[in-house]
C-alpha cells in the first residue's frame, strides 16, 4: 500500500492541457508541409521521383497525404526548398481531395458535418477496426487512453461491441481476409454512424499499394467521413482531428 | 556438415556455392541437424527458371544453408524429426502447392493463393469465395465439452485472430490459434517492387518492430551492394533498436498489469512507454523509428542536441521504472497470478524451437545479440536470465530484467564519441548477382531473420521475412493447455505475438 502511494506521489499528475494549452512537438517530427511551389520544377519532378509512396505530382507539385508515409526523403532530397515537414500536427480532413495539398490546407471544422456534432459531440463512442495494420497506428491510437492524453474525459470512447458504438475507426490496407469481417462489423454498428480511415494504409494502402491481396481504399467500400494520415497517425493528430471533427 | 555451407550473419554467399543435394539428403541433413540440438532459422521454397528449390538456413552456435531441388511434394520432416518443421512446412504448401507428406497437421497458414499456380494443397479456391475461416477446427468430443470461438474482431484495440477454445467446464483442453486475417502479400510485393520501397514496406511488417525488421532489410541492401556502415551509424542503429525493445516491453508489463487488474502500474507503464516511443521521436521524427534506418547507415544523424536529449530523459525515468516494476512485482496478489500460470516446459520450448523471452523464459538462452552480433552487439554486455519456469512470472521477469540491460546498453552507447558522417538517403543501388544473404537481429520479440536471394541480373527472386512471432504463436497455444480460460488474456500479454508479422 505506501509503495502505492509513493509511486503515485512520484508519478504526479500527468494528462496534458492540450487543447486549451498548445502542444509543441520536437523539432524532428513531420506533420504538415509546406510547400515552395516556386521552386525549381526539376526538383520537384527529382523528389517525386525518388518519393517511394508515388505521393507527389511532377507536374503541379502538389503531395497526397493520402499516400505519403512521411518519411522525409523529399525534404532531405530538396534540401527543404521544394518542402519542409512543419511540426503541426492538425492533418486531419473531411474528404479525400483535401488529402492532395499544394501548400494551402483545409479547414476541418469547416468541413465538419454539423449533424454529427449535434449527434456525437457530448459522446462518441468508437468501435476500432484493424484491417491488417502493422499495428502501429492501432498502438497510436490505443495511446489515447493513457493518462497523457486520456481521451475519456472529452466524452470519446473505443468499445468493445460494434454494437454500443457509433462508428468504426479503421485501420491498416484491407486485406481480402478481413474485408467480410470489416463489413460485418460496419453492418453491426446501429445508424446514423460515421466511418473513420486512419493511417495511410486505409487511405490508399500505405506502404502496400499495388498489391494484389488488398483493398487499399477504405472508400471503396464504405463512404468514409474522416481521413486522419500518417504512419502512423500521432497520436495528437487523432486526438486534434476527433475533437474538431465532432465538438 | 557435409552437406551444409557454413555463412555468416549479414555476409553475402554466391548462389552457386550452396549444397545443391538431392531432397532425400536434404531432409537427412536437416533431421540430423536438429536432432543435435539445432534450430530452423529458414525454410522455404523458390522458383526460378522453372525448378522450384528448398532452402533452409539453420543454426546451432553458427549458420548453416542448405538446399534441394523439389517436385510436388517431399517427405515432411515435422512428424519424425521435431515440430521446429511444422509451421516452415504449412507455409512452403501454402506458398509453392507443394505437399509435405505425412505432415501430422497440414492446414492453411495465412489464407492466400499459391505464388506458383499449382493446385491448391487445402483445396481452396481464392477467386470465388470468402475462404479466411473456412476451416474445421479440431474439436475435442464430449457432453460436457463446449467450444469459445474469439475474433477475427477482438474486443480492444488489437489486431485480428481467431482463436478456438476447447473446453471442459473453465479448463481449456486445446486452444487452436488461426491466424492469416493481416495478410497482405508482403513477401511477393517485396521483389516486385523498387529498391526505394523495401525499407518502407519493411518498416510496416510489423509496426511495433519497425526498427527490427527494417534493420534486417537495410543490412541485407548493405551487404549485397557492399556498402559500409561507419560506428556513428552503428551506434543510432543499436539504440534504436533497444529503445524499441524497451518501450514495446514497458507497454507489456502494463498490459499485464491491468489483466490482473493492478491499476497503477498499468497506468505508470503505459505512460512510460510513450516516453520511450517519444525518445524515437526525437532520434528521427516518428514514435516507432520508422524513417529512421537506411542502406548505408542512418536517415538521421544524431548530433549532440539529441544525445544530451535521450541522456537526460533516461536520467529522469530510469528510477521510475525500477520503482514501478518494483511495485508490480512485489505484489503478493500480482505473484499470486503471475506465477504457474501459462508453463511451457523446456522440452517443449526446445521442440517448438521458441526464440527471444518466451524461449529464455524457459531455459534456452539463445540471444540473437550474443549468438550472431550485428551493428554494436558484440562489444556490449550480454544479459543472462535466471527465472526459467516458463510461466507467465518468468516471461515477465525476463521482459523486466531485459529492459534494465537495454537501459544500461543506452547509457553506454550514448557515452561513445562517433556521430555518423551524414545522413544516408534512399538510393537505388546494383545488388551482387546470384548471391544469397541471411540477416538476423534480436527484435524485441526475438530472432528476426531476412532472406534475400538475387538472380543473374541482381534483381531479387526471393525475399523470405520471418518474424519470432512464426515460432512463438505454438507457444502460446501450449500455455493454454489445462489452463483456465479466464487466464488467456494474462497468457496472450506475457508473449504479446504480433499478428501482422506473422501474416506477412
Amino acid at each position: 500500500m505506501l509503495k502505492i502511494i509513493k509511486n503515485r506521489l512520484d508519478q504526479g499528475y500527468r494528462t496534458s492541457s492540450y487543447p486549451k494549452q498548445p502542444i509543441a512537438l520536437y523539432e524532428r517530427f513531420r506533420g504538415r508541409p509546406q510547400i515552395n511551389r516556386q521552386c525549381d520544377p526539376a526538383l520537384i519532378r527529382q523528389c517525386a521521383e525518388a518519393c517511394p509512396q508515388e505521393a507527389i505530382d511532377a507536374a503541379s507539385g502538389a503531395i497526397d497525404l493520402g499516400r505519403c508515409t512521411f518519411c522525409g526523403l523529399c525534404e532531405m532530397q530538396s534540401q527543404g526548398k521544394f518542402v519542409q515537414f512543419s511540426q503541426n500536427f492538425e492533418l486531419g480532413v473531411a474528404t479525400r481531395a483535401d488529402l492532395i495539398t499544394d501548400g494551402s490546407y483545409a479547414d476541418l471544422a469547416g468541413h465538419a458535418k454539423q449533424h454529427f456534432k449535434k449527434l456525437f459531440g457530448r459522446s462518441l463512442q468508437l468501435r476500432q477496426v484493424s484491417a491488417a495494420g502493422c499495428n502501429a497506428c492501432e498502438a497510436d491510437t490505443n495511446v489515447l487512453n493513457t493518462p497523457f492524453f486520456d481521451l475519456s474525459r472529452f466524452g470519446i470512447d473505443f468499445v468493445a461491441s460494434p454494437r454500443h458504438a457509433d462508428g468504426i475507426h479503421v485501420t491498416g490496407p484491407i486485406s481480402r481476409n478481413m474485408k467480410a469481417a470489416l463489413l460485418t462489423t460496419y453492418e453491426a454498428v446501429p445508424s446514423p454512424k460515421v466511418v473513420i480511415a486512419s493511417g495511410a494504409c486505409s487511405i490508399s494502402g500505405g506502404p502496400f499499394y499495388g498489391s494484389d491481396e488488398i483493398v487499399g481504399d477504405l472508400n471503396e467500400l464504405l463512404p468514409v467521413d474522416l481521413y486522419i494520415p500518417g504512419c502512423p497517425p500521432h497520436p495528437l493528430t487523432t486526438l486534434h482531428a476527433l475533437l474538431t471533427f465532432f465538438k | 556438415m557435409d552437406n551444409l555451407l557454413q555463412i555468416a550473419n549479414g555476409e553475402v554467399v554466391r548462389r552457386a556455392d550452396i549444397p545443391d543435394v538431392s531432397v532425400e539428403t536434404f531432409g537427412m541433413t536437416l533431421a540430423e541437424f536438429v536432432r543435435n540440438g539445432g534450430f530452423v532459422v529458414q525454410f522455404f521454397a523458390f522458383a526460378e527458371n522453372g525448378i522450384t528449390r528448398l532452402l533452409a538456413v539453420v543454426r546451432n552456435d553458427r549458420l548453416y544453408v542448405t538446399s534441394c531441388v523439389v517436385g510436388a511434394e517431399f517427405p515432411s520432416l515435422t512428424g519424425w524429426v521435431s515440430e521446429k518443421f511444422h509451421m516452415f512446412e504449412r507455409e512452403i504448401a501454402e506458398q509453392y502447392g507443394i505437399r509435405p507428406t505425412a505432415h501430422p497437421w497440414l492446414k492453411m497458414v495465412r489464407y492466400h493463393r499459391n505464388y506458383s499456380g499449382a493446385d491448391d494443397v487445402f483445396g481452396n479456391d481464392y477467386g470465388g469465395e470468402e475462404i479466411p475461416g473456412k476451416y474445421g477446427c479440431f474439436t475435442v468430443e464430449g457432453e460436457a465439452i463446449h467450444e469459445v470461438a474469439v475474433g477475427p474482431v477482438h474486443a480492444g484495440i488489437i489486431e485480428p485472430g481467431h482463436f478456438r477454445f476447447q473446453c471442459a467446464g473453465e479448463e481449456v483442453l486445446h486452444l487452436e490459434i488461426q491466424l492469416g486475417y493481416q495478410h497482405r502479400g508482403v513477401e511477393r510485393l517485396l521483389p516486385t517492387v523498387p529498391q526505394r520501397r523495401l525499407p518502407i514496406i519493411c518498416e510496416a511488417i510489423a509496426g511495433d518492430t519497425a526498427i527490427g525488421h527494417n534493420l534486417c532489410c537495410c543490412q541485407a541492401l548493405e551487404a549485397l551492394a557492399g556498402l559500409t556502415v561507419d560506428v556513428g551509424a552503428r551506434i543510432v542503429r543499436t539504440i534504436a533498436l533497444e529503445l524499441e525493445r524497451i518501450a514495446n516491453h514497458l507497454g507489456d508489463l502494463g498490459a499485464l498489469s491491468g489483466d490482473v487488474a493492478f491499476n497503477p502500474p498499468a497506468a505508470y507503464f503505459g505512460r512510460m512507454r510513450g516516453d520511450f516511443l517519444n525518445l524515437l521521436q526525437v532520434l528521427c521524427g516518428n514514435r516507432f523509428g520508422k524513417g529512421l534506418v537506411r542502406p548505408g547507415g542512418v536517415a538521421f544523424v544524431m548530433g549532440d542536441e539529441q544525445r544530451k536529449l535521450i541522456a537526460a530523459k533516461l536520467e529522469e525515468i530510469t528510477p521510475q521504472v525500477k520503482n514501478v516494476c518494483d511495485l508490480l512485482f512485489s505484489a503478493h496478489t500480482v505473484q499470486a497470478r503471475f506465477e504457474n500460470t501459462g508453463i511451457v516446459s523446456r522440452e517443449m520450448a526446445e521442440d517448438l524451437g521458441l526464440v527471444g523471452y518466451a524461449g529464455r523464459a524457459c531455459g534456452l538462452p539463445y540471444d540473437a545479440r550474443v549468438a550472431f552480433p550485428s551493428e554494436c552487439y558484440a562489444e556490449l554486455p550480454h544479459n543472462t536470465n535466471q527465472m526459467t519456469s516458463g510461466d507467465v512470472y518468468s516471461r515477465a521477469t525476463v521482459r523486466r530484467e531485459e529492459i534494465m540491460h537495454s537501459l544500461a546498453l543506452i547509457e553506454l552507447l550514448l557515452q561513445r564519441p562517433e556521430t555518423t558522417a551524414k545522413a544516408m538517403m534512399m538510393e537505388e543501388r546494383r545488388l551482387a548477382a546470384d548471391s544469397l544473404v541471411v540477416t538476423i537481429n534480436e527484435g524485441w520479440r526475438g530472432e528476426i531473420a531476412h532472406c534475400v536471394l538475387t538472380g543473374a541480373d541482381g534483381a531479387i527472386v526471393r525475399y523470405k521475412v520471418k518474424d519470432p512471432s512464426f515460432h512463438n504463436w505454438t507457444g502460446l497455444a501450449m500455455s493454454l493447455r489445462n489452463q483456465g480460460i479466464s487466464d488467456f488474456p494474462l497468457c496472450n500479454k506475457s508473449y504479446n505475438l504480433s499478428y501482422c508479422g506473422f501474416d506477412l
